[in-house]
């Protein structure tokens, strides 16, 4: 497989792996794929009183692009508001990472872990 | 240490600098280059005696008559000829054939290709253990069928099957038994005079030997016929037609020659090697050996790393030369068909790693590995939410997965 150095650079170095603790008010998890897909994200948004992503944690099951996938998106969350946040589009993904067409779906995943995250956020929250 | 390290030997070896020597004697003005074929010149003589003298050492390696030795093209060609040529020549005794589902793919492409013939093939189940149950295979047997065809060692997991048994119960019913054994020269015993096989394909290039080339042994007493599958000026009594390639006959005759004597002493090297890798890995959690952990060749060791993603593990093992049974390294979706058939689940599968070890591997090497393999797990099972799941005691299979 071919990949681009971004991906590479993200899957040697990935960023801001690791967990939050569950039991935290402000932590919103997402988890999105199934083991026998390939691929399994978790996504952890820390988020202020001001609807702010703090801070961002991922753990991911999955080939290379799908690792990488995850490492940006913390990245990209943080500082944004949980609306900016879910405005973050697979494609802007997939480009940025130049993932080639088989990859598509990990950056389609990744997408729909900071929409996880962000819907467990306002379920618990009541909004 | 020179990298990436090369522990892929079931895939190919390299050629043993004494075989390459003994093959550039073949090609040029200066050397041996007539065509065994000629008859009129000592040109031609030259070279059907150094074809003669390499049909003899391979037929020494496996004791058998040099005249049961048929030269081909490697052993995927040997495959083709001995089961369509068995089948075709004794369709009339009946149309069924059995194999077993590990079995290497120019084995079951070629099944299938004889399916579009009109003929039957039962797919054998094997064992958790990669092995064949003589009772299941005595069981699929029937009245119409002819031919049996079981490989001797495994490519992938490397399990040994039990050929002298399944020999037994072949010759007991009169069915051609005809054996794929790529991956046993040289690494098991094998005596044609005791063993009841009929037919049994050889490669060049699994041995130190170059690639291109490979051999068919086709029994004398009793005498088993075969429809021919290249037809032309009738080379090899007329089953395999073809100039014979001098310089690779004689290439993978030296290769065989220096297996037969080195055998047991490499056997034990590898075996030493094998055991200081395995050592080496074991405390590592969730890791399982694929195949019988006894009925195994040295040389190939296949095991499965839980809760890591295949292809994620082979970039992160981008120092080692090994293969994988993840689909991501393959043109196909599907995991290997071998471990499937073995009953592991498609993620064991995904995450299995082959490490065949060879003539030129060094403890140094295997130590490097054992190292890279600690450092990929560690650092991949670290970013696992699955391992993390595993760890809190999370039974995975009860988790509602969003499948996408």
């Amino acid at each position: 497989m071919a990949y681009s150095n971004k991906v590479i650079d993200h899957y040697e170095n990935p960023r801001n792996v690791g967990s939050f603790a569950k039991d935290d008010p402000s932590v919103a998890t997402g988890m999105v794929g199934a083991p026998a897909c390939g691929d399994v994200m978790k996504l952890q948004l820390k988020i202020n009183d001001q609807g702010i992503i703090e801070d961002a944690k991922f753990k991911t099951y999955g080939c290379g692009s799908a690792i990488a996938s995850s490492s940006l998106v913390t990245e990209w969350v943080k500082g944004k508001s949980i609306d900016e946040a879910a405005l973050i589009k697979n494609t802007d993904i997939a480009q940025e990472l130049a993932l080639p067409p088989v990859k598509i779906h990990c950056s389609i995943l990744a997408e729909d872990a900071i929409k996880a995250a962000i819907a467990d956020y306002k379920q618990r929250h009541g909004n | 240490m020179k990298l990436p390290i090369y522990l892929d030997y079931a895939a190919t070896t390299p050629v043993d600098p004494r075989v390459a020597e003994k093959l550039m004697q073949f090609l040029t003005m200066d050397g041996s280059f007539g065509n065994p074929a000629s008859r009129s010149h000592k040109f031609g003589w030259q070279a059907e005696e150094a074809v003669e003298i390499a049909r003899a050492q391979i037929a020494e390696l496996v004791n058998a008559d040099p005249r049961e030795i048929v030269f081909t093209s490697g052993a995927t060609e040997s495959n083709n000829l001995a089961i369509k040529g068995a089948a075709q020549f004794y369709h009339k005794k009946g149309k069924h054939l059995i194999t077993a589902k590990t079995e290497h793919k120019a084995v079951l492409d070629t099944m299938r290709a004889l399916e579009r013939e009109g003929f039957e093939v039962t797919y054998l189940d094997v064992e958790a253990s990669g092995l064949v149950d003589l009772n299941k295979l005595e069981a699929a047997i029937r009245p119409d069928t002819t031919v049996i065809s079981i490989m001797f060692v495994n490519n992938e997991i490397g399990v040994i099957q039990d050929i002298a048994a399944i020999g037994e119960l072949c010759r007991s019913k009169g069915i051609i038994f005809h054996v794929d054994a790529a991956q046993a020269t040289g690494k098991v015993d094998i005596d044609l005079e005791t063993l009841k096989v009929d037919l049994m394909s050889f490669s060049g290039h699994k041995t130190y030997g170059p690639k291109g080339i490979g051999a068919l042994y086709v029994r004398r007493k009793p005498r088993i016929r075969l429809e021919a599958q290249t037809h032309g000026g009738g080379h090899e009594r007329g089953m395999r037609s073809g100039t014979l390639a001098t310089h690779q006959i004689v290439a993978m005759g030296e290769a065989f020659r220096i297996a037969k004597e080195e055998m047991h002493a490499e056997r034990e090297r590898v075996a030493v090697l094998r055991d200081r890798l395995l050592d080496g890995i074991k405390d590592i959690e969730q890791v399982f050996l694929n195949g019988d952990a006894v009925q195994r060749v040295p040389g190939i060791t296949n095991v499965s790393f839980n809760y890591v993603e295949g292809e994620s593990l082979i970039m992160a093992l981008k120092d080692i030369a090994v293969s994988s049974g993840s689909a991501c390294t393959s043109a196909s979706l599907e995991p290997s068909y071998v471990l499937r058939a073995l009953g592991l689940t498609d993620e064991l599968a995904h995450s299995s790693i082959r490490f065949s070890i060879g003539r030129y591997t060094t403890e140094e090497q295997i130590d490097h590995t054992i190292k890279i393999v600690h450092d990929a797990i560690g650092k991949l099972r670290d970013m696992s939410p699955l391992w993390e799941m595993y760890k809190d005691g999370v039974d995975l299979g009860s988790v509602a997965w969003v499948a996408h």
